[in-house]
């Protein structure tokens, strides 16, 4: 007797925490869109990425389902400490099981962290490190969108084939800046080029010239940009002013976004060549969603951030659909396991360390007399194919790969 | 080629001349805070705000009325110096009887109004503003390549910063104004009106500060957070020079744009604290301000 009930007992606990956990949390699915509202990255990701979240949301007809979703945001001002305490905070007590895009890769960086303490789920869209898929992988993040490896690989090795083979870099001074101006030195390198020098400045800087100045005496052929939002585009535009171009150097955009080239003008970006995983006019489906994105966004149309957010929330609701689950580790080896197939990314693949499979684009920005409407601004000019476009598996060093 | 610290000689000049075209805007928002602290006892938060309106009103003025850069260097002062003769008006004058602290959260408290509204209206990536024809291109010095436009930028500043200058000390208006801070009924009873010179004197500082802004516009994107960007290091230069010093106030401007111009080749990654630094350190040794009075 005494033993019958001691197995029925083990049987009951062993049982429980799986019972409990396959259902969905206090009933909603709540879902945390944490970015930079009010800063030097807040158009391209901002109110867009809650736009593409709630699009992603209504798109995937969650109500139908019966599945209650709700989408809620706030700023972290680029502030690692201010992000970390938002992410504990939502995770804690506001019942968030999900937080997307991101932007910063310093702030990136401690919400995966704190995500993998809490056993919840993370996807990033804005962020670039490649760091998130190699040294500091997690079981409970994927990184959707893009990393500062494909943006090397993209750009960089374009640029050096065509003969820009001597760099200088004029880079952000955190996670973000530091990674690309690894992953770009690395292809630069590998391809018989040289760095002739760097400089780096703090995030949000408005006077570019003293680095232009510096750049300009190193007579590198190419100024690679490892910074993003109005850091590129103050570089740029004030480097038209110092004459880089017509002294015979160009400007390699490391990180261009879609609204970056809208704040330059094409009189001024026109040329710049570098690397998205997404343009809005690529076919009938992603113009589709960039006309209900732009109705609802002031006119904005989506960057590969916002559609990273959209294509990201909708696989999440997949999975979260097939497990009948939001826990977040296992929502996340869910979303790994199942193919993703979106109307703007296409199908595609999530690997073991966390990072999203999918093809790469090298745009040219248009120039004025090119442009028939407006947010008519890429030219592509090559599809890097999805599996050359990331890291290979193995060089990432992500401890969640087995060897 | 001869070398101070490793830095050749021939990029340090570049960067000490870099540094001085960046200490011309510091001298000009500055120097506009300073007369208005000086004259109204107002520390004016809102300045950063309203130079950003100098150069939205300079992008409006191009994109709606077509006037291009030399008419918003005349006009966008104009237009945003009646508004701040409109804030003085309904707002400021009720406070010069209360603690500076009144006023700085007031001001501080528009400031943030103003720039949500533009940043709600314009978003944050900035508009573009073309620089004027006549100043496009630049010369090559031998040591570094000027653009035409920031050579305009440190003369133009230059000139009327020391203009301002006279006419604060050393006219007759100049003297009732500084008279007016001293002992404003002694001086209204000579039969001079005190409130109205108060409200014209925040309308020219508020223009000084839409100057700038125009200034800034061809170098900058027209962008509603430069003014948030710029304001702490500017008040950090008010302190330094001496609140309410209108030389000291120019002087420290133009000296320490050179200090983090070079700042910017020694030490890149401090170039946005090293203001802050010397900012501590002056306090520390000379709590009024390198050109202050005690009062």
């Amino acid at each position: 007797m005494l033993i019958r009930f001691a197995i029925l007992l083990a049987a009951l606990l062993a049982l429980g925490p799986a019972i409990a956990r396959a259902q969905i949390s206090d009933g909603v699915i709540k879902i945390g869109v944490l970015n930079d509202q009010s800063g030097l990255y807040a158009d391209l990701a901002g109110q867009g990425s809650v736009v593409a979240a709630r699009m992603a949301v209504e798109d995937y007809g969650a109500e139908k389902k019966g599945m209650k979703v709700e989408v809620v945001f706030a700023d972290h001002q680029n502030k690692a400490d201010v992000g970390s305490a938002i992410a504990r905070q939502w995770y804690d007590v506001d019942k968030v099981d999900l937080i997307v895009d991101v932007p910063n890769s310093g702030v990136a960086l401690a919400v995966s962290q704190i995500t993998r303490d809490k056993g919840k789920a993370f996807i990033v869209s804005s962020a670039a490190t490649s760091d998130l898929t190699g040294k500091a992988c997690s079981p409970n993040t994927i990184h959707w969108t893009y990393d500062t490896w494909a943006l090397a690989n993209g750009t960089a090795n374009a640029l050096v084939k065509q003969g820009a083979d001597t760099w200088f870099f004029i880079t952000a001074d955190y996670a973000f800046g530091h990674a690309l101006e690894r992953d770009v030195e690395a292809v630069v390198l590998k391809n018989g080029g040289k760095v002739l020098g760097k400089v780096r400045h703090p995030l949000n800087t408005q006077d570019f010239s003293s680095f232009l100045l510096q750049a300009q005496a190193s007579k590198a052929k190419v100024i690679g940009l490892a910074n993003a939002g109005g850091d590129t585009t103050n570089a740029i535009k004030q480097g038209a002013e110092f004459g880089i171009v017509k002294g015979g150097q160009n400007f390699a955009g490391l990180l261009v976004f879609l609204t970056d080239v809208h704040a330059l003008g094409l009189q001024t970006a026109q040329g710049l060549v570098f690397t998205e995983t997404f343009y809005w006019d690529l076919n009938d489906r992603t113009r589709a969603f960039a006309k209900r994105f732009a109705e609802r966004n002031r006119g904005i149309h989506p960057t590969m951030i916002h559609a990273g957010v959209y294509a990201g929330v909708t696989h999440y609701l997949k999975a979260v659909e097939a497990l009948k689950s939001d826990d977040g580790t296992r929502v996340i080896a869910k979303m790994k396991e199942i193919p993703t197939d979106d109307p703007l990314f296409g199908k595609g693949t999530i690997r073991a360390d966390g990072r999203k499979i999918h093809p790469a684009y090298l745009v040219e920005v248009k120039k004025p007399s090119e442009s028939k409407a407006p947010w008519d601004y890429y030219k592509i000019r090559a599809t890097i194919p999805a599996e050359q476009a990331f890291r290979p598996l193995d060089q990432g060093e992500c401890p969640l790969v087995k060897k | 080629m001869s070398s101070i610290f490793g830095v050749p000689t021939q990029a340090l000049f570049g960067q000490l001349l870099i540094g001085l075209i960046n200490g011309s805007f510091y001298a000009l928002l500055s120097l506009g805070l300073s007369v208005i602290f000086g004259l109204l006892n107002i520390i004016n938060f809102a300045h950063g705000a309203l130079y950003m309106m100098g150069a939205f009103v300079a992008y409006f003025l191009l994109q709606w009325a077509g006037l291009g850069y030399w008419w918003a260097l005349l006009l966008s002062p104009i237009v945003v110096g009646f508004l701040g003769v409109v804030l003085e008006r309904t707002m400021l004058k009720r406070l010069y009887h209360l603690d500076h602290l009144y006023g700085l959260l007031l001001t501080f408290g528009l400031a943030l109004i103003i720039q949500g509204l533009f940043r709600n209206e314009f978003g944050s990536s900035g508009l573009p503003y073309a620089m004027p024809a006549q100043l496009a291109g630049g010369r090559s010095l031998g040591f570094m390549f000027l653009p035409n436009y920031r050579a305009w930028v440190i003369v133009f500043s230059l000139a009327t910063c020391l203009a301002t200058w006279y006419v604060i000390e050393r006219t007759k208006l100049g003297s009732y104004l500084r008279a007016a801070t001293e002992n404003p009924a002694l001086v209204q009873a000579f039969g001079i009106n005190v409130p109205r010179m108060i409200t014209l004197t925040y309308g020219f500082g508020v223009a000084l500060a839409a100057l700038a802004g125009v200034l800034a516009a061809p170098i900058y994107q027209v962008n509603p957070l430069m003014g948030a960007d710029l304001i702490i290091v500017v008040f950090a230069v008010v302190v330094i020079g001496g609140l309410g010093s209108i030389m000291g106030s120019i002087l420290t401007g133009f000296a320490l744009g050179i200090v983090e111009g070079l700042t910017k080749v020694f030490y890149p990654e401090a170039s946005n604290t090293v203001i802050f630094v010397i900012m501590a350190l002056v306090l520390l040794v000379k709590p009024t301000g390198l050109f202050g009075r005690e009062k």
